[in-house]
């Protein structure tokens, strides 16, 4: 409950500038401050996944880290991935494999599997397993997941490339 | 089988044709609207205070401290929501002699289970209700808690809840007669004490719900994250006194459910009660700690078991003892009872035996309520059934596959009952496990599994065979007095641009309840998929049903849906055949184009029919109304359940050394009879079998003697993660019913149906050349290690 701090960062591209509480968290900033809701809590420890965003370009819980903590870095959430179509692949893979149902771990999951195929580019289905590993599914059993993962590697290590998902009609 | 439907199965059907869900782009760019996610104008958030102790009484209370903290508006005991909302009890009628104590939002004397809700605070934000939580004093005078199962059952047992007279919530027995005597005859007899953890759905987005009281208009508006929206109109209604249609509850998003958001949480009944106090919206949202501590739990059941054979391995008769222990209250609406009840039904549904004896005993303890949550009862009827068979092969020398080949109920026995007197339509035992037996391709796993063995490595193969209930008839909780429908409805409309919207009561968690309804919708109505927008969750756009729980979306959704789009398509053939002067039996709709039916020549198109009956009614002729609505409800008649089928297969390698078990391939065949959506259908199994390999390897909800949850968090307790999980091979045999046109029954529980049960006999299976075998789910490496005698 102590002072409001300033704090100035990017959220997907843009610059934004806030008061925070201290113990305000990025997760929390981006849903509350932000209306960024497409970052989910699910366990605000760190377990399930459902907060990760890219921080200066690394998947990171936005439950663990304060706002504060975030001044002058670079956050991409789930909208700001969307909006400049770089996990339209990855978006359009899951539409089509169901590697989703309720939707709640879908961002993290994006998040998580935009991390790897950028550290790996071929990764193998136990590769893609292990890196899931931190990302709770409850509907889906995980396969359709890993299937969606695998499709999109293949396709970027063959050349192709996505253009932005929403705007196509389901 | 019965003869498939022509019109189901032309070539161009939607129905039976993988289609991805319209509604999972959204989620998909971040674009969902889950309860979580919601803020509106004037919105208070609310947080509760809740019980250390697992039973004791409230002696004082002292809030002066909590009331003075910034941004609180409001600090609320039981006594005064008592005072706006009448209590509620979680029996049915039809389980006779069922008690348990009446419910209020919060507790006025006596606090039941540790995590209990006892007191409210409302403030501006969350971290302010929180805070002032803090300062709240109560002094609460410790009372013995009841834990276990046999210390509840002790003739002078402390009780549970001091309202009721003892910790028996529900007895119940079945019995053909004749039990003893079979038993006293049989050549072989095998039996087994089962243990069956708690655990919980932990559905990835918590328990969620905002409640907005409006006295300007006398109006309730709840964004509640359930299942089942009606049910909560109907409730928040006559417990708090609004008239229904002054109750309005939307379901958006939801982020998982399993059962879990179908029942009535006091926290949610108490929010409402927050909002009317405050007259503004009160927003309550379950951290995951409050989530374990207060969403219902599941399974905790002790049974014994026996079964007896004649000496060529045909299963004559099965005894059961069921005990379950399901907190301090029976759930409400729905009850704790009926997950024992169906596990003492559905023993051995499968198979073909005619005796049966079984005991259920349902007790009180100081703990969480458990109540329904995915494939209720399945999983433990079908581990207790297919461990008992596994044990009987052993017996009876005969292989697993070859023993249940010999003894399920032969696929052309139909229609037939269970001698627990459920009544089978038509199930495919026999061609399930044929089709399991070609995919596993069995003998080669089986001959690998000796190879290996010589070499020291021990892996395990596990069958089994199960029943799923789906659809049921009003013959359950209607019967029971409870008001939960087990009807749908429907509203159709041709657009006037010839575009199609459909309301239905069944609700969406993902599965794709949505997704199914526009593909019967498109095809029975006869117009292009894209072109129809389906609609759910909102108790003020669609009609009052059941909404989705028990796996009733396609069986009765999905047949609401075919005969509403049957109905509207014969008043749009109507008109256009006024306005052709054809005759509409000479009509047919085809891809949003009314053709002639033999010939398949283009007539007119809908949006050109609807633009004529919306805007120029004055062409048509005199008494010609076009009815381009249809409102139509739908409710099963014919069997009192939709039973479905299937058989499941597991593959493990156990390290006798770590006592760890890795899960190398799990197969599904099950029979949801017409499939509407592969894909869906598909990853609805695969999501299920998940679920229960994490019921027979990690879930369990652990506590200690004082009734205290020690492992209450993600950190702690162990969801199934995608490096653990394995791949999942799924096929179908389709049987449909003949109950309705569609034919469809549902598959969203089958896959819990049976996976732990396949599970625990694959270990037992790497484990037999040990002598060792287990009977406790879930089989932690500790309890591997102690079965092994390695410690």
């Amino acid at each position: 409950m102590s002072a409001h701090l300033p704090l100035t960062l990017s959220v997907n591209g843009e610059e934004v500038s806030r008061l925070v509480e201290p113990r305000e968290t990025l997760a929390d900033f981006l849903r509350r401050d932000l209306s960024l809701t497409g970052t989910h809590t699910g366990c605000e420890m760190g377990v399930c996944g459902a907060c990760l965003v890219m921080l200066d370009g690394l998947p990171t819980h936005a439950c663990l880290v304060f706002a504060v903590q975030a001044q002058g870095a670079s956050v991409e959430t789930v909208e700001g991935l969307t909006q400049s179509a770089a996990i339209a692949d990855l978006q359009r893979a899951f539409h089509e494999r169901n590697a989703l149902q309720c939707g709640f771990c879908t961002p993290g999951m994006l998040v998580t599997a935009q991390g790897l195929l950028s550290r790996k580019a071929l990764p193998s289905r136990e590769e893609i397993r292990d890196a899931l590993s931190g990302n709770y599914c409850r509907c889906t059993g995980y396969e359709a997941i890993v299937d969606a993962i695998e499709m999109v590697a293949r396709r970027r290590a063959a050349g192709e490339t996505a253009t932005s998902f929403v705007e196509e009609p389901a | 089988m019965n003869a498939p439907l022509g019109t189901l199965d032309r070539p161009n059907s939607y129905i039976g044709r993988s289609v991805s869900r319209p509604n999972a782009k959204r989620l998909l760019a971040g674009r969902g609207r889950y309860v979580t996610d919601l803020v509106l104008p004037r919105m208070l958030h609310a947080t509760f205070l809740r019980s250390p102790y697992a039973h004791a009484r409230i002696v004082s209370v002292d809030l002066g401290a909590a009331r003075a903290m910034p941004g609180v508006r409001l600090v609320a005991t039981g006594a005064e929501l008592a005072k706006l909302c009448t209590p509620w009890t979680g029996t049915l009628d039809h389980f006779k002699g069922m008690k348990s104590a009446p419910q209020l939002p919060l507790p006025v004397e006596e606090v039941l289970w540790s995590g209990q809700a006892v007191i409210a605070v409302v403030a501006e934000t969350r971290a302010q209700a929180e805070d002032a939580a803090e300062a709240i004093i109560v002094a609460f005078e410790e009372l013995p808690p009841v834990v276990e199962i046999d210390q509840a059952r002790e003739p002078d047992a402390d009780r549970a809840a001091l309202a009721v007279a003892d910790n028996l919530c529900f007895h119940s027995r079945l019995d053909t007669g004749s039990i003893d005597e079979v038993f006293a005859g049989a050549a072989h007899i095998v039996e087994e004490e089962f243990l069956f953890g708690r655990h919980t759905a932990v559905t990835l987005e918590p328990r969620a719900i905002i409640a907005h009281w409006d006295a300007s208009e006398g109006k309730l508006t709840v964004h509640h994250a359930t299942q089942t929206p009606y049910q909560f109109q109907d409730l928040y209604s006559r417990h708090y006194g609004i008239p229904e249609a002054s109750v309005r509850v939307i379901a958006p998003d939801i982020g998982g459910s399993f059962g879990m958001k179908l029942h009535v949480y006091p926290e949610d009944m108490a929010v409402v009660g927050l909002s009317m106090l405050c007259g503004r919206p009160v927003k309550f949202v379950a951290d995951r700690i409050e989530s374990f501590v207060s969403d219902i739990h599941a399974r905790d059941h002790r049974v014994r078991a026996r079964m007896a054979l004649d000496g060529k391995g045909t299963i004559l008769a099965v005894d059961v003892d069921d005990v379950t222990a399901i907190g301090a209250f029976s759930t409400y609406p729905r009850t704790s009872a009926v997950e024992g009840n169906q596990v003492i039904r559905l023993i051995g549904a499968p198979y073909r035996f005619r005796d049966y004896r079984a005991e259920l005993s349902v007790v009180f303890q100081n703990k969480v309520q458990t109540s329904q949550y995915r494939a209720v009862g399945h999983p433990i009827a079908c581990t207790v059934t297919e461990r008992l068979v596994d044990l009987a092969a052993a017996k009876a020398g005969l292989d697993p596959i070859a023993m249940r080949e010999k003894n399920l109920i032969a696929d052309d026995a139909y229609p037939c009952d269970s001698p627990t007197g459920y009544k089978f339509e038509a199930l495919s035992h026999q061609a399930s496990l044929k089709k399991l037996k070609a995919l596993m391709d069995y003998d080669a796993l089986r001959a690998e599994q000796a190879a290996l063995r010589r070499r020291g490595i021990h892996r395990g193969i596990g069958i089994a065979s199960f029943v799923e209930i789906s659809n049921p008839s009003p013959a359950f909780y209607g019967i029971g007095g409870a008001r939960i429908s087990a009807q749908d409805g429907a509203i159709i409309t041709v657009t006037p641009s010839g575009e199609v919207r459909c309301l239905i009561s069944v609700t969406e968690q993902g599965q794709g309840t949505e997704t199914i309804i526009g593909q019967v919708v498109a095809d029975q109505l006869g117009v292009p998929r894209e072109r129809v927008r389906v609609m759910t969750g909102d108790t003020e756009t669609t009609p009052h049903g059941g909404a989705t729980w028990a796996c009733r979306g396609a069986g009765i959704g999905g047949e609401t849906a075919l005969q509403a789009s049957r109905k509207l398509r014969g008043n749009v053939l109507l008109v256009a055949a006024t306005i052709l002067q054809a005759k509409a039996d000479e009509l047919d709709m085809r891809e949003g184009v009314i053709v002639d039916a033999p010939t398949g020549a283009e007539r007119i198109s809908l949006a050109e029919v609807a633009r004529i009956a919306y805007f120029r009614s004055d062409t048509l002729p005199p008494g010609v109304s076009a009815q381009l609505s249809v409102a139509h409800h739908y409710a099963p008649q014919g069997y009192p359940f939709a039973f479905t089928n299937g058989v499941q297969g597991c593959h493990v390698e156990l390290d006798t050394q770590t006592g760890f078990v890795r899960i190398l391939k799990h197969w599904v065949v099950e029979d949801c009879g017409r499939i509407i959506n592969p894909l869906l259908v598909d990853e609805q199994v695969r999501g299920g079998v998940v679920q229960g390999l994490g019921a027979a390897f990690f879930e369990e909800c652990r506590y200690d003697e004082n009734g205290q949850l020690t492992n209450g968090s993600l950190a702690d307790y162990l969801v199934p993660m995608a490096c653990e999980m394995p791949d999942i091979v799924v096929g179908h045999i389709e049987t449909p019913t003949a109950d309705t046109e569609l034919g469809a029954k549902g598959c969203g529980e089958a896959g819990t149906a049976a996976a732990s049960a396949a599970a625990l006999n694959a270990v037992n299976d790497a484990m037999s050349p040990f002598g060792a075998s287990i009977a406790q789910i879930p089989m932690t490496p500790a309890r591997l290690l102690r079965a092994l005698g390695a410690i």
